[in-house]
């Protein structure tokens, strides 16, 4: 696994970038991710889904996909799509540094 | 100080060069957007939905909802059975059947095959679409309605096949809402220029 410096500090990532340590992460670091993920703003309804995402991991071992963050999360679907356009489920997850989501739907 | 590991997001327009050979300080270079990267053609995907089984239905759902999330413009052409996804007296009742599917084992004893022809049985096809369903369920998997709603609120396009509509019989009314249109086979065929188009 390689190591990478993101804001100055040693963070553990895969292959592809995503971040796979859960304890190296807070929220500066996440608005630095957005950046990285083409977000130049972090609202607070950005923060509420990234928050979702960081609660509902650590028991589940398996970050939430799209369908999962709006069915149990509460969020509307359209609404991530226009939060995180482009890859919605692939830049909310590495913002929140979490792995990609394995779930097909 | 080299450029960190990051994910590819695509030729979303304010995403940093990831592979940019000068990168300045991270903050700063992060939040001023950077010229669009080397545009790859952007990916489009359409599918012809043909069928009207229970099971054929998910191929084209499942592969147009994860298109979406990797930001593909994607469109569903239901044709032929497949219009039965689309339309508001079937879509909810789809069927699955054993006959002709040589591809059925005893869900407790997998090496065992199940001979396709007991799906002629009266009621099989009944039990075998309800055990489908509990199978789909216990991996929530959404019905088809909901994959449908989920394609819509995503930005997908689902087209209803004109010929279809017709032979069938059918009205506007008919039809699940979230189709846009009924369209030609002219009509698709513009439609998907340049697209990667998969035949379900």
């Amino acid at each position: 696994m390689p190591t990478t410096r993101i804001a100055e500090r040693p963070i553990d990532v895969n292959d592809e970038g995503f971040l796979t340590n859960y304890d190296q992460w807070d929220e500066d670091l996440g608005a630095v991710l957005a950046g990285y993920a083409g977000i130049q703003e972090m609202t607070e309804e950005h923060w509420a889904v990234i928050r979702f995402l960081r609660a509902d991991y650590p028991a589940r071992k398996e970050t939430a996909t799209l369908r999962r963050t709006a069915t149990v999360g509460g969020f509307d679907m359209k609404r991530l799509f226009v939060l995180f356009p482009g890859k919605p489920a692939k830049k909310m997850s590495y913002i929140a540094g979490l792995p990609k989501p394995k779930g097909c739907v | 100080m080299t450029a960190p590991i990051i994910p590819d997001f695509g030729g979303t327009p304010a995403a940093p060069a990831a592979k940019a050979p000068a990168k300045k300080a991270s903050a700063k270079a992060a939040a001023e957007p950077v010229a669009v990267a080397a545009e790859a053609p952007k990916r489009k995907i359409c599918f012809i939905a043909s069928k009207g089984n229970l099971d054929m239905a998910y191929p084209a759902l499942i592969m147009a909802n994860a298109a979406l999330g990797e930001g593909i413009e994607t469109h569903i052409f239901f044709t032929f059975w497949g219009f039965d996804l689309v339309t508001e007296r079937t879509m909810d009742s789809l069927k699955f059947t054993m006959l002709g599917n040589t591809a059925m084992h005893m869900p407790f004893a997998k090496n065992l095959p199940i001979w396709s022809g007991m799906g002629a049985l009266p009621g099989m096809t009944t039990v075998a679409t309800k055990m489908m369903k509990g199978q789909l369920d216990d991996l929530e998997i959404p019905s088809v309605r909901e994959m449908l709603e989920i394609i819509v609120a995503s930005g997908g396009h689902l087209w209803g096949c004109k010929l279809t509509f017709d032979m069938n019989g059918l009205a506007e009314d008919d039809l699940y809402e979230g189709v846009e249109a009924i369209i030609s086979a002219t009509d698709f065929i513009e439609l998907s220029e340049g697209a990667q188009v998969i035949f379900v």
